[in-house]
């Protein structure tokens, strides 16, 4: 590993990928991630690499999606006004099985909303939010350090899979500066991607990318197709991080920045006495279901902690199929919770003094 | 053991860089550590502040609401954070620039006539240094020389030779820490 550097998470997410072969990468400015285009726009020509500054969101989604089908490591990145543009290409790519890593350091909405950090894509991210029944691998770093792990992983997955994979963080962690180690050596050995469209020489039968299917019995096989697919990453890809869980009476469930605030609040629990853990989803989709729902035996309540209105709730009331109360606590527009409010939470549900 | 500091001031002031050389000297120490601006619609002349956590272990929460130790640039950085300092923190405030007393007791609290300094050793833009340099005597949160070693690796090339002013503007900081501190 190279020497530990301070970096901003914006900016130690375009070295990671850089590292991990990533050449192209189309973007359109927008705070709170704008220092991803900007490292980029120096570092890609050092490598050999591009940035192109498109004219819109939209139109970098389609450059992704034009150069995923051409076989390259390809990225672009926004943050929730501009992912909202993006969506239209997401379903595209998905529905033509396309590797790339789309990446949203969210900020307060709805609408145009504030510049500050927000977990409010939630449901954009892990439901839907273009069209169609498509899944994005979605992942959500709570580190800088976690920001590069996670930018290697992102493009792995994407090629293993072909799949989006969408690195979900927020405007705290994009302008957070931590220490981070990047690997040695830059990827060289790239899987192949015999289906992509890179000239044809006779050699081989045409490729074509498309999401264009208008026999509907060709259409239901493709889905099944997928579904199968999705299937088989949520077995294999589900990720997530036990803290103190083991003997927790209070869960608390949380991703991203608030995970790290949840972990200050947990600690402050137990040294007064109070047993609680944290329970952490690595991978929004696939989600943990199984994990979380496994706690549901030894905790006796569930205090799901975010930056909205509540928006995984939902999933943690899934995994935890009615044994155990589930509880939200909130801040929403850009606020961050604090770790004292979020300790807060936790002495009323282990002292009994919560509304159901 | 872990220590949080709040480096407040107008833009322009360098509080900024006074928390990233913090967070850098205390990296090179072999701590954990997290730097977070505010980032904001802000402006030239504008309000800013950087929150920093150094740690010995593993950080969680790099926000914080009662920091160990506030740096006070101007007086609207004092109205906004004097409140929040730990009892029995530190509280340094740029006394060129802020003519009201601190109203906590208990605290400690450290003037630093950092602008006037700063001017006196002929670079009003060195006031920063003066006030980071009176931090790392009350704190103990990196060495001294740690904090000059991190100046020079992070001057560029072509800023070198301002190195003896900051360290001199480290070292006059310094002395304006009582020695009971």
């Amino acid at each position: 590993m190279s020497e530990k550097l301070l970096m901003k998470g914006n900016e130690a997410l375009g070295e990671a990928a850089v590292r991990a072969g990533c050449r192209l990468y189309f973007a359109y400015p927008i705070t709170p991630q704008s220092e991803l285009p900007e490292y980029l726009s120096r570092r890609m020509p050092e490598v050999g690499g591009v940035f192109l500054q498109a004219e819109s969101e939209i139109a970098a989604i389609n450059m992704v999606y034009g150069a995923s089908g051409a076989g390259a490591r390809v990225m672009t990145s926004s943050s929730s006004p501009g992912i909202s543009l993006k969506q239209e290409g997401l379903s595209y790519i998905a529905g033509a099985e396309l590797p790339c890593v789309i990446v949203n350091m969210a900020r307060g909405g709805p609408g145009l909303g504030s510049i500050q950090p927000s977990q409010s894509d939630y449901l954009q991210a892990t439901k839907g939010g273009g069209h169609g029944d498509y899944r994005l691998i979605v992942l959500a770093p709570a580190s800088v350090q976690e920001i590069v792990d996670l930018t290697t992983l992102a493009f792995d997955l994407a090629d293993k899979y072909r799949n989006p994979v969408m690195i979900m963080g927020d405007g705290l962690l994009g302008q957070m500066m931590e220490p981070v180690t990047f690997p040695d050596e830059v990827k060289k050995d790239l899987p192949p991607k015999p289906w992509a469209t890179t000239g044809w020489k006779k050699d081989r039968p045409k490729n074509i990318i498309n999401s264009l299917e208008l026999q509907p019995e060709r259409l239901e096989e493709h889905n099944r197709h997928l579904q199968e697919k999705y299937a088989r990453i949520a077995r294999e890809e589900t990720r997530w991080e036990e803290y103190l869980t083991q003997d927790a009476e209070v869960v608390v469930v949380a991703y991203g920045t608030v995970a790290r605030i949840a972990r200050s609040a947990v600690e402050a629990a137990r040294e007064k006495g109070i047993k609680a853990g944290l329970f952490r989803p690595i991978t929004l989709w696939p989600y943990p279901y199984d994990a979380l729902g496994r706690l549901a035996e030894t905790a006796k309540n569930f205090l799901t902690v975010e930056m909205n209105c509540g928006q995984m709730v939902e999933d943690v009331r899934l995994a935890v199929n009615g044994q155990r109360p589930v509880y939200f606590y909130g801040r929403s527009g850009g606020m961050v919770p604090t770790p004292e409010e979020v300790s807060a939470e936790i002495e009323k549900l282990a002292y009994g003094r919560c509304e159901a | 053991m872990q220590q949080e500091f709040i480096f407040a001031g107008f833009g322009g002031q360098g509080v900024l860089l006074m928390g990233q050389l913090i967070a850098y000297a205390a990296l090179y120490e072999g701590k954990k550590v997290s730097w977070i601006p505010s980032y904001g619609p802000e402006m030239r002349g504008g309000t800013a502040n950087c929150t920093v956590v150094v740690s010995d272990r593993e950080i969680g929460s790099p926000v914080v609401t009662r920091p160990s130790c506030v740096v006070a640039m101007n007086l609207p950085s004092l109205d906004k954070f004097e409140d929040k300092v730990k009892p029995g923190g530190v509280l340094v405030i740029n006394s060129s620039m802020i003519n009201r007393e601190p109203r906590r007791t208990d605290i400690t609290v450290i003037k630093v006539p950092a602008t006037a300094t700063a001017t006196e050793l002929g670079n009003q833009r060195v006031a920063n240094m003066v006030a980071l340099g009176a931090v790392v005597e009350a704190t103990r949160v990196v060495s001294v020389e740690g904090l000059v070693e991190t100046l020079r690796k992070k001057l560029p090339a072509h800023h070198q030779d301002l190195l003896p002013l900051n360290q001199k503007a480290i070292e006059v900081g310094r002395s304006f820490v009582p020695s009971t501190v």
